[in-house]
């Protein structure tokens, strides 16, 4: 495979590609100055204003339902983490699964102002069963059956976030909010798996390896393409005569879309 | 109140052309979405990418193949970091952390070696470090290292995403910040566990830090032998 001219492909194939991806751009942004001048808290107040102007109106639909369904996955979570938080002994202060709510309960109310404030409505918190109809019945009592539900979720956020970038590409500004909250997702989930790994109550890295042996189990589609070993046709195994062993898929996150999310988060939904 | 973010980066004067239709624009995409499946056939060489021998810099050309060369530079950097750790650890280091670092390793490596072969002719050449300032034998000299080079690998992700013009690109920048995140927090539990996304990361909105190419290359500077220059780079 010799992908040596992808660069002069495109030239080739469309040589005023980037120039119309820029006139695009620049008429979103033209607005961007004055929301990176603003308080963040007060950001998405902007960003309605910002979109109302290139617009015409508000926010385009496509947009407000990438935005409606993180905020969806975020509800989950938050709802998740605060009654984890409120059950007594089950979590050990130490592990600070406290700091995970904070930021669950901050990209709701982030989202929510985001939604509202570009003229959408935001997607009200649902009634969840965190023991997925009886599959995790302990799942707030005993704390590593919370940390295996716990891992799921953030995991799957992580994709979730991953799935929807291009889908917002219209907007620098939102593209980089969903960015930032993403690798916080990702940065959670890490911390999840190495507590489990430290443990030893689970055999995890911080990072994900093939589908983590849970093929054959409930959680199988959070890491159905997760032992892809290859990234544009390259295949990521000894990749430059180095043995690199299991980096061949931990290298690289995989996407989920979001039906594929929807299909996984339903167990969790009353 | 909350401050403003000081990692928000600055943008540029915006431009007047007006947009084109998006029909137009989701075609052109379309043409290049197959970059996933088929790949791009091979057809002229091209210009490479050519060190300054005078300056001993180099420029990352423009578009987003300056983007990836970008991501390109930072990947050499952490990947000759974590190499130089693993071929000989720091006094004391424990069965878990050589096993967490040399995986860290690995997946750097795999970065490097793929946006090498992404980038192919159009490649940054091999760059030199200067790790005088580091103590591979010494555990929080590594550590703290380590430390910074993932949370500023995340910070120029994140700033970098709104660069790429094109999906397939996008999407693979994403692929890989959310290993540096997880890198990064793993590190942070090896020097202080209960860290992993602390304020001086995560802001009181629950979002990580983003960084600007030059504001990335400022911090990293005094790792380069080989200067980047970073000043073509898209700015929006």
């Amino acid at each position: 495979m010799n992908l040596t001219t992808i660069f002069d492909e495109i030239e080739r194939v469309d040589p005023e590609i980037y120039d119309r991806v820029d006139a695009r751009r620049s008429v979103i942004n033209r607005f961007a100055r004055v929301g990176s001048r603003l308080a963040a808290a007060a950001v998405p107040v902007a960003l309605g204003g910002l979109f109302n102007k290139a617009y015409g109106q508000k926010l385009p639909t496509d947009v407000l339902e990438v935005l409606n369904f993180a905020l969806t996955l975020e509800h989950l979570e938050s709802r998740f983490y605060q009654t984890a938080v409120g059950t007594p002994g089950l979590l050990p202060a130490k592990d600070k699964i406290n700091v995970i709510r904070d930021h669950e309960v901050e990209h709701v109310k982030f989202l929510q102002q985001a939604i509202t404030s570009a003229g959408g409505t935001a997607v009200a918190e649902g009634k969840y069963d965190y023991t997925a109809k009886g599959l995790f019945p302990a799942v707030f009592s005993d704390y590593k059956q919370f940390l295996q539900v716990a891992q799921a979720f953030e995991d799957t956020g992580v994709g979730a976030y991953k799935g929807q970038a291009s889908a917002l590409k219209s907007s620098n500004e939102l593209l980089t909010y969903a960015l930032r909250i993403h690798s916080v997702e990702a940065r959670h989930a890490a911390h999840i798996r190495f507590i489990r790994m430290m443990n030893g109550y689970a055999k995890v890295k911080p990072w994900i390896v093939g589908d983590d042996n849970t093929k054959g189990t409930p959680l199988e589609r959070i890491y159905q393409r997760e032992s892809d070993h290859r990234q544009v046709l390259i295949n990521i195994e000894d990749i430059g005569g180095y043995n690199i062993g299991d980096a061949a898929t931990s290298s690289f996150d995989e996407p989920l879309h979001k039906d594929e999310v929807l299909e996984i988060v339903k167990p969790f939904l009353a | 109140m909350i401050p403003p973010s000081p990692h928000t980066p600055p943008r540029p004067e915006p431009g007047t052309a007006p947009p084109q239709p998006e029909s137009v624009l989701r075609r052109s995409f379309l043409k290049f979405s197959g970059l996933g499946i088929a790949g791009v056939a091979l057809a002229s060489a091209g210009c490479r990418i050519q060190k300054d021998k005078e300056t001993d810099s180099v420029n990352v050309g423009k578009h987003d193949l300056a983007v990836l060369n970008y991501a390109y530079a930072l990947e050499q950097l952490e990947g000759a970091f974590y190499e130089k750790v693993a071929s000989g650890f720091y006094a004391g280091a424990t069965a878990m952390e050589k096993d967490l670092l040399t995986d860290i390793r690995n997946d750097e490596i795999a970065h490097r070696e793929w946006f090498r072969e992404v980038l192919a002719l159009k490649k940054v050449p091999k760059l030199q470090f200067d790790f005088s300032s580091i103590n591979f034998t010494d555990r929080r000299s590594v550590l703290t290292t380590a430390r910074t080079f993932e949370d500023i690998g995340v910070s120029a992700y994140n700033g970098a995403g709104q660069l790429l013009a094109l999906s397939p690109f996008l999407n693979h920048a994403g692929k890989i910040v959310s290993v540096e995140a997880r890198h990064a927090a793993t590190i942070r539990n090896l020097l202080n566990f209960g860290s992993f996304a602390d304020s001086d990361v995560v802001d009181a909105n629950g979002l990580d830090v983003v960084r600007t190419p030059p504001q990335v290359m400022a911090l990293a500077d005094k790792y380069f032998v080989t200067k980047v220059t970073v000043d073509d780079l898209p700015t929006h």
